[in-house]
């Protein structure tokens, strides 16, 4: 069975997830507005995280932190499952579709077989929506795929089922209630102040201060070990690799400042939005000269990648002091 | 980034699909743009591809000197490192490290091995071995 799904391409998984299911339940969101209400920027740098050898860098909030804050500002409800067998997970999967609901789910990417070879990581915390089944093949509309693809039985099981962080244990989600097209403009203006207030955090792991202590530790790199390199590298591919829409996001949060304006009755937002576009190209300078370092063109200077990371951190802490200012 | 600005450079990483990026278009409105890549970030991707393609192919060398066995080259091969490795399959990493040993690996018990195997989605027997 096959719900009738529109597939539309998107930036980002979690944001391109909830606006696809929210459009199919009759509430038309684009991906920036679902991103933006759901509060989805963030820096974080927490060095003592390691992750397959690695320090956690994210341009982003937490995984399902979009899901709960668009749930909060629309007032769309969610039923969410979790399970705690492999067939059980499966069986109510098939259940949900012949009931042709559509139906969110998490995984792993690396077992997804439809994912390009070099793209495939152990990151658990992927999501995508099944649509359909034929019979032992799901349809499946992943939203950072240009057009819907399919996937089998056991590969998607083995997926929704991968373990380690962030272990996806199945989760499936679907909207129950979704309320009327009109979004409250309060909602449109608390989402950005609380994306203010935490890029704004008074710690050197959070926000504006997290990539001032990123840019503290490139500075203090040791640039002959290998492993700086892989650093500097690992930072560009969560800026730009993993699905961001560009610039760590920065290009797609603005597309949702530009939107915002009109519903959330601060016409201001416009300009805030040309800012943030030049804050991207200013990440997008600092990734393309730390790919340059990384591939040999340009000597490895950590001291200068460090000076763009500052320049950015005081940019983004000047930008969202006022941002905090123009929607309380 | 302007539209016309959105690189389209082709990467090989992406496999032939393309990706959604954020670029002002005409009239300055922000939309999705389709792009076929940028090369700064193949050029990262294909660095974290690297490092684990190189810690696979120094673990066959040493499996192949009979100084490691063969779980710990498909360990990598599936791009894990043991901490990834230890979370998946839910065992001790000082334990996967002694199974690391050839001889200790021989005496592996058939349960411990098919769990080792299904974490790595290989077949118990395609894991006695290198391919």
């Amino acid at each position: 069975m096959s719900a009738d799904f529109q597939h539309r391409h998107a930036a980002h998984c979690e944001s391109g997830t909830v606006a696809n299911l929210l459009n199919h339940h009759g509430l038309p969101i684009g991906e920036p507005m679902a991103f933006g209400l759901g509060g989805g920027l963030s820096f974080a740098y927490l060095p003592f995280v390691r992750i397959q050898e690695m320090p956690l860098i994210a341009y982003r909030v937490p995984p399902r932190a979009i899901i709960r804050g668009v749930r909060k500002s629309l007032g769309v409800h969610f039923r969410i499952e979790r399970f705690s067998s492999m067939a059980a997970g499966e069986a109510r999967l098939d259940a949900l579709l012949d009931q042709g609901q559509v139906v969110g789910l998490q995984t792993s990417v690396y077992w997804l077989p439809y994912f390009p070879e070099d793209m495939r990581f152990h990151f658990n915390a992927h999501n995508l929506v099944v649509y359909g089944r034929e019979g032992d093949e799901y349809l499946i509309s992943d939203p950072v795929g240009e057009h819907p693809v399919r996937c089998h039985r056991d590969d998607l099981n083995r997926a929704r089922f991968a373990k380690g962080m962030l272990a996806p244990k199945g989760t499936l989600y679907f909207p129950t209630a979704v309320p009327g097209r009109d979004i409250p403009p309060k909602a449109i203006r608390q989402a950005i102040h609380r994306v203010a207030w935490s890029m704004l955090a008074p710690l050197p792991i959070f926000g504006a201060g997290g990539i001032r202590g990123l840019a503290r530790g490139l500075g203090r790199m040791d640039r002959g070990k290998p492993d700086s390199l892989r650093l500097v590298g690992h930072i560009v591919r969560m800026q730009e690799e993993i699905g961001t829409g560009g610039a760590g996001f920065r290009f797609l949060y603005a597309a949702f400042l530009q939107e915002a304006a009109r519903p959330a009755e601060r016409p201001a937002l416009g300009e805030f939005a040309e800012r943030l576009m030049d804050i991207g190209d200013g990440w997008r300078a600092f990734a393309l000269a730390a790919a340059r370092m990384v591939k040999g063109r340009d000597p490895f200077d950590p001291p200068a990648l460090a000076e763009h990371l500052f320049a950015l951190a005081a940019a983004e802490k000047g930008f969202f002091t006022e941002l905090k200012a123009a929607v309380s | 980034m302007d539209v016309q600005d959105v690189p389209q450079d082709g990467n090989a990483t992406l496999g032939g699909h393309r990706k959604a990026v954020y670029a002002r278009g005409a009239g300055g409105a922000i939309v999705a743009v389709e792009s076929a890549g940028w090369e700064a970030e193949e050029i990262v991707t294909l660095q974290a591809v690297d490092v684990f393609d190189a810690y696979a192919k120094a673990a066959r060398a040493r499996v192949v000197a009979g100084q490691s066995s063969p779980l710990e080259y498909w360990m990598y091969a599936r791009r894990m490192d043991i901490a990834t490795f230890a979370q998946s399959c839910g065992v001790w990493r000082w334990r996967i490290r002694r199974h690391f040993r050839p001889a200790v690996f021989a005496r592996l018990s058939p349960e411990l091995l098919s769990r080792y195997a299904a974490a790595l989605g290989v077949s118990p027997e395609t894991l006695r071995a290198l391919p």
